[in-house]
C-alpha cells in the first residue's frame, strides 16, 4: 500500500490537469494562459492538460476579477473539483481586483470567494510565471498531502513575490 | 479451439500485459502527436501517471449506475481480450465489445447534464457507423480463412491482407471511430477539443474515469490486435505482424492531425457509403 500511495502521491505531480476560467478579465491573461499550451512553451511536457471540465481538474486557474455576477460560478466550478485540488489565481485581477478594484460590481481578488494556493503576479501575467505557478500549486498540494504544511488559505509557501503587498482595502459597493 | 491449461495461462498472462502495452502505446500516440505538431510532449510513461492520478483523487459520483456502467465497460473490454488471446470466436467478441460501448452510452445517460445526454447520442452515432463495418470485416475473415475462430484465421496459407485489402481500409476507419481520432472524435474530447466539454466522460471523474482509461487501453490492444489478423498466417514472420500494428497506428495519427472533426451526420455518410461499399466490393469478390 505504502508503495502504491508514494506512485500516486508522485503521479499527481506528474500530472496535473487544469480548467482555466476566465473570471471577468481583459482577455489579456487568457491569451498568456493559452499561451502556454502552444508549441513554444508546450505544458504537455509536463503533463498538464486543459481539460476544460472541472470534473477532471486538478487545478484551477482563474483570470480576471470576481464580480457579483459570477462568484457563484466561480464558487460552483471550485465545488465540482474533486479533492485534491489547488487554485492558482493569475494576474494582478485575480490577485486583488487590479485595475477594476474599483468598480461598483467588483467583489475582488479571487481570494473573496475561494482559497487561492498560488498568486501569479503580472499584468498579464508571463506564460513562463503561470508554469511556474501551476508547478508551486502542485507542490503545496503535495505538502497538504504529506501534512506538512497548513490548509491552503493560509499557506506560507506561496511566492513572496506573488502575494499582494498590502491587504486591500474592503470596497464596500451595496 | 482446444482447452488447454497452457493457453489459458498464456492468455492470463497477455491479459495482464495488455494495460501495459495499452498505455505504453498511448504515450507513443501522444509522443508522437505531438512530434506532428512541433511540440516535445510529454513522457513515455504520462498515461500511467494520469491513471494513477486519477485513481488517487476523490471520489465524487453522481449516482450508482454511473459507477456500475464504468465496472461493466472495463470488464468487456477484460473479456474481450481474453476471448482474443483465447483465440476465440471473433463474433462472441464483437458482442462482448458492443456490451461495454453500451455500458458507456448508458452511464453518460443516466445523469441529466446536457453534455453528457449529448455524448451518448453521439456515441450511439458512432456505433451505428462502426458497428456494421466491424461485422463485415469480421464476416470477410471468416469467408477468407473459413471460420470465425482466432485460431483458424491466424494460421490461413497467406496473409488474409491479400485476399481482403478494401476491408482493411474499412478496419482503418473502424479503429478511427473506436480510438477517438479526428474526424470522428464527436463523442468525446480526448484531445483539448472541448465542444461538448468532455462528452460521454464529463459526469465521470477520478478512480471511474481511471477505469474508462484503462478499459480504452485494452480496446487499443484488442483493436491492433484484430489488425494483426490481416498479417498473421503460415508463411508471415512476427517482425511482418509487428511492422503491420506499427504502421496501421502510425496512419491512425496521422489522420489524426491532418484531419479537422466533422459532424455526425458527415461521420455517417462516411462511414456508412465508404466503408460498406469496400467490404462489399470486398466480399463479393471473395465469392466470385
Ligand atoms: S491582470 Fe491585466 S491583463 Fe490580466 S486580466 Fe487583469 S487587466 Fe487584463
Amino acid at each position: 500500500m505504502g508503495l502504491l500511495n508514494n506512485l500516486i502521491n508522485k503521479s499527481r505531480l506528474k500530472s496535473p490537469w487544469v480548467v482555466h476560467y476566465d473570471c471577468g478579465s481583459c482577455n489579456g491573461c487568457d491569451i498568456e494562459v493559452l499561451a502556454c499550451l502552444t508549441p513554444v512553451y508546450d505544458l504537455e511536457r509536463f503533463g498538464i492538460v486543459n481539460v476544460g471540465n472541472p470534473k477532471h481538474a486538478d487545478v484551477l486557474l482563474v483570470t480576471g476579477t470576481v464580480n457579483k455576477r459570477n462568484k457563484a460560478v466561480l464558487k460552483n466550478i471550485y465545488d465540482q473539483m474533486p479533492e485534491p485540488k489547488a487554485v492558482v489565481a493569475i494576474g494582478t485581477c485575480g490577485m486583488s481586483g487590479g485595475m477594476f478594484r474599483e468598480c461598483y460590481n467588483v467583489v475582488g481578488g479571487v481570494d473573496k470567494v475561494i482559497p487561492v494556493d498560488v498568486y501569479v503576479p503580472g499584468c498579464p501575467a508571463k506564460p513562463e510565471a503561470i508554469i511556474d505557478g501551476v508547478v508551486k500549486a502542485l507542490e503545496l498540494v503535495k505538502a497538504k498531502l504529506e501534512g506538512k504544511a497548513p490548509q491552503s488559505d493560509a499557506a506560507p509557501a506561496e511566492p513572496a513575490e506573488g502575494k499582494p503587498e498590502e491587504p486591500k482595502p474592503e470596497i464596500d459597493a451595496a | 479451439m482446444e482447452l488447454s491449461i497452457f493457453t489459458i495461462l498464456i492468455a492470463l498472462v497477455l491479459l495482464l500485459l495488455s494495460p501495459l502495452a495499452g498505455g505504453f502505446i498511448t504515450g507513443v500516440d501522444r509522443r508522437l502527436t505531438a512530434w506532428l505538431q512541433s511540440r516535445y510532449g510529454p513522457p513515455l510513461v504520462q498515461p500511467f501517471y494520469d491513471v494513477l492520478k486519477l485513481l488517487g483523487k476523490a471520489p465524487m459520483i453522481v449516482n450508482s449506475w454511473q459507477v456500475l456502467c464504468a465496472y461493466i465497460y472495463l470488464v468487456s473490454a477484460v473479456v474481450a481480450l481474453f476471448i482474443f488471446f483465447m483465440q476465440g470466436d471473433l463474433l462472441l467478441i464483437f458482442f462482448v465489445v458492443t456490451v461495454g460501448a453500451v455500458a458507456q452510452v448508458v452511464g453518460a445517460m443516466t445523469v441529466n447534464s446536457p453534455f453528457g445526454q449529448t455524448g451518448a447520442q453521439r456515441e450511439l452515432l458512432q456505433m451505428l457507423a462502426y458497428e456494421p463495418l466491424l461485422v463485415m470485416v469480421f464476416v470477410g475473415m471468416a469467408k477468407a480463412a473459413g471460420s470465425f475462430n482466432v485460431s483458424d484465421i491466424m494460421n490461413v496459407e497467406e496473409p488474409l491482407l491479400f485476399s481482403l485489402p478494401l476491408l482493411f481500409i474499412a478496419m482503418v476507419i473502424v479503429m478511427l471511430i473506436k480510438l477517438r481520432k479526428s474526424p470522428f472524435d464527436i463523442s468525446s474530447s480526448g484531445h483539448a477539443h472541448q465542444e461538448i466539454v468532455s462528452g460521454v466522460h464529463t459526469d465521470y471523474s477520478g478512480p471511474q474515469l481511471a477505469l474508462l482509461e484503462i478499459g480504452h487501453w485494452l480496446e487499443v490492444v484488442l483493436l491492433l490486435g484484430i489488425t494483426a489478423l490481416f498479417w498473421t498466417s503460415q508463411t508471415t514472420t512476427f517482425i511482418g505482424v509487428i511492422l503491420i500494428i506499427v504502421e496501421t497506428y502510425f496512419v491512425e495519427i496521422l489522420i489524426d492531425n491532418i484531419s479537422a472533426r466533422m459532424t455526425w451526420k458527415w461521420m455517417l455518410r462516411t462511414s456508412l457509403c465508404t466503408g460498406m461499399v469496400l467490404a462489399l466490393v470486398n466480399i463479393f469478390w471473395l465469392y466470385y
